[in-house]
Parts: structure tokens; C-alpha cells; sequence
């Protein structure tokens, strides 16, 4: 199974974005070589802005950028670009509404061995409350490229949420992202599992096992997390009835959330959503805290199970 | 460059007019932050009629001088500006704060010609005014960047946060500005949280840091002629002002931070103002 770093090729496509796009800048918070923006920094010193440790300024930094005709990249951990710069990310990027493009990596609670305060498992939350906002987790490294690409060409605030490891690759080469677009990647009867980041891949595998058992479920790649699908998710509910939501995200405000938004005002069917329970996270390796947080594949066949009895 | 007599006996005249605009659209709005906008508006005043290259047909020119409010809250002084330098009509002002105006209770670029960034939240515009300043230096665009903030809004840590960012890229093409009236809404600074030594402080962050009467047009002058003279890091005018400037009973009291006049206080104060 091919193995792909979202932030290695995030910080690849940046130098190629680079060179295509000489209105490019990239901000980072003292983090470029775990984000990657390092790729960046060493093609095009002059730039690229390093902020220190300086989280808020970072993003104020990135609007004055963007009024003054740039296109600002501007990137750190999840925890610390939604968290400590969500204030100045509402006041100085989405209520002006400016063109600034923010590229998380270590979303998640797969950041391991760092604990509880470098995990991230609210961003979505934090970032789909805001207006004019777009959210996005791609699924892997190759959606990571496209959807880097495309969100160019998409004016308004952006939040893009990548991970630490590297992810297996679940899209092909041709695939084409399109931005507020779900992808199908399994056609099933009984249950739709609709899915974001890491857990796409966590659901073929759930999909897989639930096959053995003769139930047929649907995977659908959910990587813009708004403007959510509303049209993919009202027919997966018409068509099967049952929906299951997986996210590396708590289970209160994220992916599971913004689906139940939609089913439960035009289509009710039963929902299940996978996720972090409303905990904090701990150290371990990312293995590990998947397994710990029952975010596998098993958890995720145990729940379409329940989902069914619910039918 | 010194400027003429007249030329200052002018901006005070459009100072004078600018406050009694202050007081007027507040006190219509029934709320609004008169105190803070009086302090400022000598300052603004002497920036958008005497300092600055702008357009107010062409609120958007690339090669604009830039002004950031970042104290939002004293936007009566920014509109009352910007109406009279002609960016949207004088009468707009007894829109202000009501459904559908173009004037928000905090600035809004969306809504306001002339307005450069949407603020309200404190702290925030010297970050952005480097981001203006960075890029006019990245492109050798020679443009001037101003930033007013408030006192009580350096109690922000951001704000420190981009004062090393304006040394540490030496923008010496970004002047900002403290309107010090020594006034936050719960009282005085120096018994909340006391800012001194501020001039040091600035210094010590790597600017040049000056201390002007804000109320003087003169001393404003000068200060931005010396912001112009200072090469290789930015400057700061901490300009010791008066809250409720030119109101004999608004000087000076915490009260008229986020208050407007009654219309008996107006018509007094607009008495003071003829």
C-alpha cells in the first residue's frame, strides 16, 4: 500500500505553486520544518515570513498581506493555527472576508506522543462556525495536491487541516478534487459511511469486513467539510437509509455534525458518528491512540451494526 | 518641509467640524464611542487632510498611503474624515449604526469606502500594517503605512507580538500612532494595568518611540516628519491626548468611552464647539 505524507506533499506543492505564482507568500509560526513551509522557505527566502512564536500576529500579518494583493499561505499546528489564532481569524480574515489561505498540518489526535496539548480534535469545529470560511481535509496525499491546487483559484478564507504521519493513498492519480464536492469511492445498499482525512481509508477497510458479513455499505469521501455536500448526502440518505459519519475529530461539532445539519432537516434516517469522544487526548504512538480512541476499523464495523438496528 | 500658518489654522477648523460630526452622529445613533474619537482626531485629521496621498474617488489606488483604525471603536473620528475628504456624503453620518448603513458600530471594509480593514477586536492592526508594510517592501512600492492604536489596547499582547515584527523587519515605511488619554472604559490605565514605561518599552522593542501633544497639529506634523527621517526601523508617536477633547465636561471622564450625549449634553457641547 503506497504511503504519503499530506504534509510532504503539501510543502512540495507550495514550491511548484511557487514558481507558477510569484503573488505567493508563505507565513509560519516557528513550525516550517515539521509543517513543511521549510520546502518553501529555502526555494523563495524573500517570500517567506517566519513569525516566531507568535500565533496571533501570524494571522494579522497574513491579512495585511492579502489586502495588499498578496496570496498568503500561512500554516502551523492545527491546534495552534485554529486555536490561538481563531479571534484574528474571525476579526481580520473572515469578517473582512480576504483571500488567506490556512494550511494545518498535525490535525488530529494521530500528532501521538505529544499529548493532550498538541492534539487538535475541535478545528473543524472552530473553523466551520466562521462565516465566509471553506474547510477542507483531504483524505490523502494525492487529494492533498489536487485540493492544495484548486483552493488557488477559490477567493476567500481557507482552512486546510492535514496530519502528522504519513496516510495510505486511497484515490488514484486522476482523481479531481472539486471543492465543495464529495466523492463516491464505494457504491453500497444498506448504509452510507461518510467519511474525512484518515477515516476514508478507515471506512474501506470497516466497508470491507461488513461485505463478509453481506452488508453492503457505501464509502463517500467527505474532504470539504463546508460548503458541505448537501445534495450527496440527502441522496445517500434517500438511497440507503443509514448513515454513518468517521472523523479523527471529537464527535461534538465536526464532520458527524455538519452531516446531521442536512439529514435531520431533509432527510431524516438514523446517524451514527464516529469520532473522538468529548475527551482530551494522551501520549502515545498514533497506532496506538487510533486503537485507544476507537477510531479503527473495527470500532467503525461495530457501530454500522448499530446503525443498522436502527433502520 | 514645515507647514504654513494657514495650513494649520485649516486642519484646526476641520478638526473643529470633524468633533461637533463626533458628537452629532453618537448622540443620533443613541450610543458609540465619543471619548476615544475626540482624543484621536487631531491626529486623524492631520494624517487624511495634510500627510497622507490618497483618493477619495479611487478609495482603492494601489499607490494610496494606508490607515489602519486599529482602536475601531473611535470610527466616529474615522468617518467624520473620511465624509469630509469626500469618500461617501456628510449626511451618511446620521446613518451611523443603524440597520443598512454603510457605517457599522465597528469599521467594516465591506460596508465603508475608504475604511482599509474591518477591527473592533483590540490589538490587531499593527500585525496588519506590517502585512501592508512587508508587502510594499517586498513589491518597492514606496507607500506610508499608519497604525492608531489605543492605549488601553496595548494591554494586548498581540500588539507586542508586531511591535517585534516591525523591528525585526525594519519597516521603517509604517508609523504608528498611541493615542494616550490615559482613560480604558473601567478608569484609569495606571491603576488597571499601567503601561509604563512606555516610551522605553517601545525602544526596547526596537523602534524609534517619540512623544508628541496629540492635540497639537504642529507636534503631529513633526512627528511624521521624523517618521519620515528615521531609516531602518519603524517609529511610534505615543501622543498624550485628553479623552472628550474640546468638551469642557467630557474631558477627561471614563464615562463618555462608550456613551453618547443626551441631546441636552449635545446642543452644550456643540456651544463649546461654534
Amino acid at each position: 500500500m503506497e504511503m504519503l505524507g499530506t504534509r510532504d506533499v503539501y510543502g512540495k506543492t507550495l514550491v511548484e505553486l511557487g514558481r507558477e505564482n510569484e503573488n505567493i507568500v508563505v507565513l509560519d509560526a516557528d513550525l516550517a520544518s515539521s509543517t513543511r513551509t521549510s520546502y518553501f522557505a529555502k526555494e523563495f527566502p524573500h517570500r517567506f515570513f517566519n513569525m516566531g512564536v507568535s500565533e496571533q500576529d501570524l494571522i494579522g500579518t497574513a491579512a495585511g498581506l492579502a489586502l495588499a494583493g498578496k496570496l498568503p499561505f500561512v500554516s502551523s499546528f492545527a491546534i495552534f493555527l485554529a486555536g490561538k489564532g481563531w479571534e484574528p481569524i474571525r476579526q481580520s480574515i473572515c469578517i473582512p472576508n480576504l483571500d488567506v489561505k490556512l494550511v494545518a498540518t498535525h490535525g488530529g489526535i494521530t500528532v501521538g506522543e505529544d499529548g493532550a496539548s498538541h492534539h487538535s480534535t475541535e478545528d473543524f469545529a472552530l473553523m466551520r462556525v466562521l462565516p465566509n470560511m471553506t474547510v477542507i481535509c483531504p483524505a490523502d496525499g494525492v487529494e492533498t495536491e489536487k485540493a492544495i491546487r484548486e483552493i488557488v483559484k477559490h477567493r476567500g478564507p481557507t482552512y486546510v487541516r492535514l496530519a502528522r504521519p504519513k496516510f495510505p493513498v486511497v484515490l488514484d492519480h486522476t482523481y479531481q478534487f472539486q471543492l465543495g464536492r464529495s466523492f463516491t469511492l464505494r457504491e453500497g445498499k444498506d448504509l452510507t459511511m461518510i467519511a474525512t482525512g484518515i477515516m476514508v481509508y478507515n471506512c474501506l477497510r470497516a466497508a470491507e469486513e461488513l461485505d463478509k458479513e453481506g452488508i453492503s455499505a457505501a464509502v463517500v469521501n467527505m474532504s470539504t467539510l463546508k460548503p458541505i455536500d448537501v445534495p450527496a448526502i440527502a441522496r445517500a440518505a434517500r438511497q440507503t437509509g443509514a448513515i454513518l459519519t468517521a472523523e479523527e475529530h471529537s464527535v461534538i461539532g465536526g464532520l458527524g455534525s455538519a452531516v446531521a445539519e442536512v439529514v435531520s432537516q431533509n432527510c431524516p434516517v438514523p446517524m451514527k458518528i464516529i469520532g473522538v469522544d468529548d475527551l482530551f487526548g494522551v501520549s502515545g504512538n498514533a497506532d496506538k491512540l487510533m486503537e485507544h480512541f476507537r477510531l479503527t476499523y473495527p470500532y467503525i464495523v461495530e457501530g454500522a451494526r448499530q446503525l443498522l438496528g436502527m433502520k | 518641509m514645515k507647514l504654513s500658518r494657514k495650513k494649520i489654522e485649516e486642519l484646526k477648523e476641520t478638526a473643529r467640524i470633524c468633533r461637533r460630526d463626533i458628537l452629532r452622529m453618537t448622540t443620533l445613533a443613541a450610543s458609540g464611542h465619543p471619548g476615544g474619537s475626540l482624543s484621536c482626531i487631531d491626529i486623524l485629521v492631520t494624517l487624511f487632510f495634510a500627510r497622507m496621498r490618497h483618493n477619495p474617488r479611487q478609495p482603492k489606488w494601489e499607490g494610496r498611503d494606508r490607515f489602519f483604525l486599529s482602536k475601531g471603536h473611535s470610527c466616529p473620528a474615522l468617518y467624520a474624515v473620511l465624509s469630509r475628504a469626500g469618500y461617501f456624503p456628510v449626511e451618511e453620518l446620521d446613518t451611523l449604526r443603524k440597520l443598512n448603513s454603510i457605517l457599522q458600530g465597528h469599521p467594516d471594509m465591506l460596508y465603508t469606502p475608504g475604511v482599509e480593514v474591518s477591527s473592533g477586536s483590540l490589538g490587531q492592526g499593527l500585525s496588519i500594517g506590517n502585512g501592508v508594510a512587508l508587502a510594499a517592501k517586498l513589491d518597492r512600492r514606496d507607500i506610508k503605512v499608519y497604525v492608531m492604536m489605543g492605549d488601553g489596547e496595548c494591554q494586548e499582547g498581540m500588539v507586542w507580538e508586531a511591535a517585534m515584527t516591525s523591528a525585526q523587519h525594519k519597516l521603517d515605511n509604517l508609523c504608528a500612532f498611541v493615542d494616550y488619554n490615559r482613560l480604558q472604559i473601567d478608569g484609569w490605565i495606571d491603576d488597571i494595568k499601567s503601561l509604563e514605561p512606555l516610551q522605553l518599552k517601545w525602544e526596547s522593542f526596537g523602534w524609534k518611540a517619540l512623544i508628541i501633544d496629540g492635540h497639537s497639529i504642529e507636534e503631529i506634523w513633526e512627528g511624521l516628519m521624523e517618521a519620515d527621517r528615521t531609516k531602518g526601523k519603524p517609529t511610534v508617536c505615543i501622543a498624550r491626548t485628553v479623552k472628550g477633547k474640546g468638551v469642557s465636561f467630557m474631558e477627561n471622564q471614563a464615562k463618555y468611552h462608550g456613551m453618547a450625549l443626551t441631546p441636552e449634553e449635545l446642543s452644550k457641547a456643540l456651544q463649546e464647539l461654534e
